[in-house]
């Protein structure tokens, strides 16, 4: 006796667990993995997955088995030439080769195991170290928002769709249109019956006629239904992208030489965590990375992380740039333009005062918002304490003193917040 | 034979309907050929879920751990890089019968693989002697039910980090789970669940009892006995029991879930030492059925050629030096042990008359039944390799002794190689051959209750260095105390110790 059962629509993730354990198992290698891919991903790549590998002398599970060596009579197929007796030099492996290659299956082969993890186990382990607020994960996490927009009218849709006021002007036009040649012959028959001589008989075979025609006229008239299927008219909603706007983000960094690879990698976490906020809210971001030293310059991306500077460091001129930027292309109505700028601290002391004017008058009134993170510095230069005035007056400035990755949500919380509620 | 046959759906895609048509033919066949099977449960699945069955062995409920997660993660790589395909099939010892069909596999896979599976493998399953003894077909899925909800319940009262550790200890000890001799006794779920808490009790009970060290008792020993109790009696072959019962530190759940792994180690011990009789018997079968089939014109020209091109892919045995050799295909094998038993009842040369002088007077349905019900695969390969059929494989020995400085060859497929050849071979599925001998030898029970375990070598061969402390590692964590492993030549001589923790303690560490 044998039963069929179709299994396929059951789910498919019963190794879902396993497979889990198995990631928190090897979350530091992972992590390492993670962290040198960030080091060589673009910013605006964050949101794929990514290729992990750990050291196979960390993965195997130990059992007892046996080292090559001994003495082994092991029996082969496919001979052609051999005789008893022949000696043959040792082929150069000697790998052990028991029947089913059980010995050789687990134990130690290439060094590297290597497999993928997805876009959120990628931005996951990319969060722990941020210690995000668990709310801020799943809003970076989640899909689009979609919002239902009306698009017109459908002539399928479900009842509670149906559009009543244009579905009954359609089957009012309807009832006209089928009725008006009826209605026409209608008419003239009773013209013709009123225009009889009085002469003619109540009951005379044409007037009778006449009379019988007009009822039928009328009949006809009223079966034209009220209303018909046809007439129904549903309305139309499609999905759309919520809001869909478009929003600038400035990448400002100090590439002078005291901003070494560890601040940049720092910087970098900084940047690619505005971005994936933006990404929530915005359809489009363009990113404009602008480094400085004495002057500022936009660049691309792989210049802007890994070629390096020397000299000293006039913040203004990074800042003139943006305004001269935001002025030439981008109408402040249109765009929501976002400021991150990662620095150390150093500024020519002269120059923190206008840094500071150009904030105030020209920039902020410009920007959503302006996040601005200090790396490490060694101690605060003039240039923390003109922005902290900035701050003072501007509630959608932040700023922030980083030491460790965990320290840098802070400095976007406001901004959380705000899209929260 | 009768026939009153129609050609069966020809589509090469196929449907319920038609899985149905092959499966009633198939199974009507297999009647005739008296294969005695559990009734069938036949489940299509996607590949997705085959990834997921490949995880836990094919058991369909299992425990989770990170190794499982692990294999997933690996096939699910492999398997979209394209570099492996999926088996067509799986099957499980359980009755009824669980066989898995891919969905992707065309009419005449589905048919192939009903055959084997859910005839040959099936039939196996229910009467080969090892599978009769060692596993219970009626219980497994409910062990399984009930051994994942026992480690569920463990991980949320100990923490999953606790179970884990415990269970790659017992996972590293796996293959030493199994009493080989001692007949097991049968398990069963609802005796499981309600001697567990009487047992766990008792068997604390038992362990305090050898390792109490009340000075009164101990004195009285010492007195008492000038002969020295030994533990274990006989040396261990069955390490995870040992520990089970024996272990003096471990808490009463610690120990269900060693016990647990022994018993899901049990299942699958049988798989291990028939994989040749298995796949043999399973491709055997397919192969007389399918052809049947086309006897009495129920398929198709067409379906015989796929047929015969798959079949003819898996009975392939590379040679030796081909770069992919991966060692002898039992699929081949088996399969020509089981035709030529066949071969040999049905047309007897004058050779098989001198070697197998039995066989050739026996009904060949009888003589197959008999091998298949009576064996594992090294005695099988013992009892039946012709020389037939190594001239066919053209099989040789080689010797391979790391002293000397090239190898050497010591058999072929002559009269004068037979015997060596097949004795030789057979050796090759011995368990030995492949995983270590060990077993556990002594334990100071009264001093400091280290214990000893004992690894006799087979061939000179020596144990892995770097996997074998890993082990003991796991073994000192369940055992609690010094763990040695001593390898000891087949003559008794030590030849390496391996000592976990590895620094040897002061043995006078006891003074105050």
């Amino acid at each position: 006796m044998s039963q069929f059962i179709d299994r396929r629509t059951n789910g498919k993730n019963k190794s879902t667990v396993s497979r889990q354990r198995f990631l928190n198992r090897f979350k530091k290698q992972i992590k390492e993995s993670i962290s040198k891919a960030l080091s060589q991903r673009s910013i605006t790549d964050i949101h794929v997955g990514e290729k992990i590998t750990v050291p196979k002398k960390d993965i195997n599970e130990p059992f007892f088995h046996y080292a090559p060596g001994g003495s082994i009579n092991r029996v082969f197929p496919g001979n052609r030439e051999f005789s008893v007796g022949d000696t043959i030099p040792r082929p150069p492996s000697t790998q052990q080769q028991g029947p089913g290659g059980e010995a050789s299956d687990q134990g130690e082969g290439t060094d590297e195991f290597t497999f993928e993890i997805n876009k959120d186990e990628f931005l996951d382990f990319f969060f722990e170290d941020l210690e995000l607020p668990d709310l801020v994960k799943t809003e970076l996490k989640a899909m689009p928002q979609f919002q239902n927009v009306k698009s017109g009218l459908s002539l399928y849709g479900s009842p509670s769709n149906i559009n009543i006021t244009r579905s009954f002007r359609k089957a009012l036009g309807r009832r006209i249109s089928f009725g008006t040649d009826k209605r026409k012959k209608l008419k003239i028959a009773e013209d013709r019956l009123s225009g009889l001589s009085k002469k003619i008989a109540a009951n005379s075979p044409r007037r009778l006629r006449l009379k019988k025609y007009i009822a039928f006229m009328k009949e006809k008239i009223t079966a034209i239904p009220f209303v018909d299927t046809s007439d129904i008219l549903y309305n139309r909603t499609t999905k759309q992208i919520n809001p869909s706007t478009q929003a600038i983000m400035f990448c400002v960094m100090d590439v002078s030489g005291s901003m070494d690879e560890a601040k940049k990698d720092m910087a970098k976490r900084f940047f690619i965590l505005l971005y994936l906020f933006l990404t929530r809210s915005y359809q489009k971001i363009q990113i404009i990375f602008i480094r400085h030293h004495t002057s500022a310059k936009e660049v691309d991306e792989q210049e802007f992380f890994y070629s390096r500077e020397t000299g000293g460091t006039v913040v203004s001129s990074a800042l003139e740039l943006i305004y001269d930027i935001i002025i030439d292309r981008y109408a402040t109505n249109d765009w929501n333009i976002y400021v991150a700028q990662a620095s150390d601290g150093d500024n020519w002391n002269a120059d923190s005062p206008y840094c500071q004017s150009l904030l105030k008058e020209k920039i902020m009134p410009l920007v959503q918002y302006y996040a601005y993170i200090e790396i490490m510095p060694r101690h605060h230069q003039s240039l923390w304490n003109s922005y902290l005035t900035v701050k003072e007056e501007n509630s959608n400035f932040a700023m922030q003193t980083i030491s460790k990755p965990s320290e840098i949500f802070p400095v976007l919380h406001a901004l959380f917040k705000r899209k929260a509620s | 034979m009768k026939t009153k046959s129609t050609l069966l759906p020809q589509s090469s895609e196929w449907t319920f309907e038609s899985l149905l048509l092959y499966e009633k033919a198939i199974g009507d066949i297999a009647k005739e050929f008296h294969l005695d099977t559990y009734s069938n449960q036949i489940e299509v699945i996607s590949s997705e879920q085959m990834i997921d069955l490949y995880a836990t062995t094919g058991l369909p409920i299992h425990y989770p751990h990170w190794s499982f997660g692990k294999q997933f993660v690996n096939t699910e790589k492999l398997y979209l890089k394209g570099y492996t395909n999926l088996s067509y099939e799986m099957v499980i010892n359980s009755n009824p019968c669980i066989s898995y069909l891919l969905e992707e596999n065309s009419m005449t896979m589905q048919a192939i693989v009903i055959a084997h599976a859910c005839y040959g493998h099936n039939s196996f399953f229910k009467n080969n002697y090892l599978f009769k003894t060692w596993t219970n077909a009626e219980s497994i899925i409910d062990y399984m039910v009930f051994a994942k909800n026992y480690i569920h319940k463990c991980e949320q009262k100990y923490g999953a980090n606790a179970v884990e550790e415990l269970l790659d200890a017992c996972h590293a000890l796996r293959n030493y789970g199994v009493d080989r001799y001692k007949r097991p006794q049968k398990i069963s779920l609802h005796e499981e669940e309600a001697r567990q808490t009487e047992r766990a009790a008792y068997r604390q009970s038992q362990v305090n009892d050898l390792w109490r060290t009340i000075p009164e008792n101990f004195k009285k020993k010492q007195h008492l006995g000038s002969k020295k109790h030994r533990l274990p009696k006989e040396p261990e072959e069955n390490l995870l029991y040992f520990l089970e019962k024996n272990a003096p530190l471990l808490e009463p759940w610690q120990r269900e879930i060693i016990r647990i792994s022994r018993k899901i180690a049990q299942y699958f011990y049988p798989q291990k030492l028939t994989k040749v009789m298995n796949e043999g018997w399973a491709t055997f079968w397919h192969y007389t059925i399918i052809n049947e089939l086309y006897n009495r014109n129920m398929v198709s020209d067409s379906f015989m050629i796929d047929f015969i091109k798959n079949h003819t892919n898996l009975v392939y045995q590379l040679p030796y030096d081909n770069p992919n050799y991966y060692g002898i295909n039992p699929y081949t094998f088996g399969y020509r042990m089981f035709s030529d038993i066949n071969r040999m009842c049905t047309a007897p040369t004058d050779e098989d008359k001198l070697f197998f002088p039995e066989l050739t007077l026996k009904e060949p349905l009888e003589a197959l039944d008999f091998a298949m019900r009576n064996f594992e695969d090294e005695s099988f390969i013992l009892q039946y390799l012709s020389p037939k059929l190594m001239r066919d494989l053209k099989l040789f020995a080689i010797l391979d002794d790391e002293k000397a400085p090239n190898i050497k060859v010591t058999a072929i497929h002559n009269s004068a190689g037979y015997e060596s050849l097949r004795q030789l071979l057979s050796q090759q599925y011995n368990l030995a051959f492949v995983e270590p001998n060990i077993q556990i030898y002594d334990v100071n029970v009264n001093g400091d209750r280290s214990i000893i375990l004992r690894h006799v070598q087979t061939d000179h061969r020596p144990l892995d260095e770097e996997s074998t402390e890993k082990v003991l590692h796991y073994f000192h964590a369940l055992w609690g105390f010094d763990v040695v492993l001593e390898s000891v030549s087949a003559e008794g001589t030590v030849l390496k110790i391996f000592r976990c923790p590895a620094i040897e303690r002061p043995s006078t560490s006891e003074s105050p």
